[in-house]
């Protein structure tokens, strides 16, 4: 793997390790944190920032009982871990597997050969994979909020530069931006945003009205 | 604060300091599962976890209910707490903020994968100046937030209590996060280096 040039900006993660940003979001940046180690050390800043807030906000007193409570289930035994250890398959980082549930993408075809798998689709934004083959153009497309793009396989170009694996392209503007995947490899990505994505061109519109993007 | 400034030069050489009671506290959770040590944690940082879930926008029982789960969590995934990676209270609020929103989403925060490499063990030579080097750097952290404006300590708490969007963060912290994040630059460093080391 190339090694990472395009990094999550620290506004992005100190929302993370403050619990302000939704969920399409949050797995861009749980899977780019997997894949790159400066944005791990950077986030472990953030999480000693919090903590330091953590020691420093104040004490509200807890009840007796709660902590009757809490040894009580100590001495209980320990529980069989309920969720599932995802790990890392192919180009998904763990957290994408999570969100797959294990199962392999289900791809719905976007024309020309591109294809997408919502993952997860809310009035609040929607992150999904796409799948772009070698040489495409990813439909073109603008967006009003904030857009978080992660390759998880391929490259691609676009106007701001080279995106290769683990590479995040952070857009937060409404600018028409039209990646194109480099020769080689299908291009996976990861992308995220908080409102709906509008495809430009009357196939891609079509498309958005059947496959919900 | 001449003297304190001196200290800190010398942080990664001799250690005349003893580890902090939370620290100390959570590796006998850890390597003994020392209930009177986890008493102790529970003493120190249930009022605090509960003033955060109270922040967060909990009632004051939906809090308790937090604070416990995120105790127990803390005793159930002690052997994943590794000093030298980063402070006590850094996991502690890391654990807290991820059961916090699986609480409220009643569905799994995407986390980050875990290093998969065992913790140093609390004894071994290599480990204890690092645990040391950082846990100075969080007390230096701490002091530089208590040393920041009224206002701009508002706006850090709100920024890592989940008050703050990422474009209020990104237009609102920016001095203040500078200063706060500069003190623990070394203790970023030497963790680049060691997740260098490991994978290679």
């Amino acid at each position: 793997m190339n090694a990472i040039t395009h990094h999550l900006p620290d506004e992005i993660l100190a929302a993370y390790a403050g619990g302000s940003l939704d969920y399409a979001f949050e797995l861009v940046v749980a899977a780019h944190v997997s894949l790159c180690d400066e944005c791990r050390a950077a986030l472990t800043a953030h999480e000693a920032a919090g903590g330091a807030v953590l020691e420093e906000v104040g004490a509200t007193a807890v009840s007796p009982e709660l902590r009757s409570r809490l040894f009580a289930e100590l001495a209980g035994p320990e529980p069989e871990a309920a969720v599932p250890t995802w790990r890392r398959r192919g180009p998904y980082p763990a957290p994408v597997v999570e969100a797959l549930e294990g199962a392999e993408p289900r791809w719905r075809s976007l024309g020309n050969g591109a294809r997408q798998c919502m993952l997860e689709e809310s009035a609040r934004g929607s992150v999904r994979l796409l799948y772009i083959p070698p040489g495409q153009a990813m439909p073109e497309h603008g967006h009003r909020g904030l857009e978080l793009t992660l390759v998880l396989q391929g490259a691609y170009r676009d106007a701001s530069g080279r995106f290769g694996p683990g590479d995040v392209a952070v857009e937060d503007d409404d600018e028409g931006h039209q990646p194109i995947a480099e020769p080689g490899e299908v291009c996976i990505c990861l992308a995220a945003a908080d409102a709906p994505l509008h495809f430009r061109g009357i196939v891609p519109r079509l498309a958005q009205r059947f496959f919900r993007i | 604060m001449g003297s304190d400034a001196g200290q800190d030069e010398r942080a990664g050489e001799a250690q005349p300091r003893a580890l902090c009671e939370q620290t100390k506290q959570m590796l006998a959770v850890r390597d003994g599962r020392d209930r009177a040590a986890f008493g102790a944690l529970f003493d120190h940082y249930a009022p605090r976890l509960k003033a955060m879930a109270i922040r967060g926008g909990a009632t004051p029982a939906l809090a308790e209910d937090i604070v416990q789960d995120v105790m127990l969590t803390i005793w159930r995934k002690a052997a994943q707490y590794d000093p030298a990676r980063a402070p006590v209270s850094a996991w502690i609020f890391r654990i807290a903020r991820n059961r916090q929103i699986d609480i409220a989403r009643r569905s799994r925060r995407p986390e980050p994968e875990a290093l998969d490499n065992a913790p140093e063990p609390a004894s071994g030579d290599a480990g204890a100046g690092d645990i040391l080097g950082l846990e100075q750097e969080a007390e230096a952290l701490g002091r530089a937030l208590l040393a920041l404006t009224p206002e701009q300590r508002a706006v850090i708490e709100r920024a890592y209590l989940g008050d703050l969007t990422h474009s209020e963060i990104h237009a609102e912290t920016g001095l203040p996060l500078g200063t706060i994040k500069s003190r623990i630059r070394l203790g970023l460093d030497r963790l680049r280096h060691e997740l260098k080391d490991l994978r290679s």
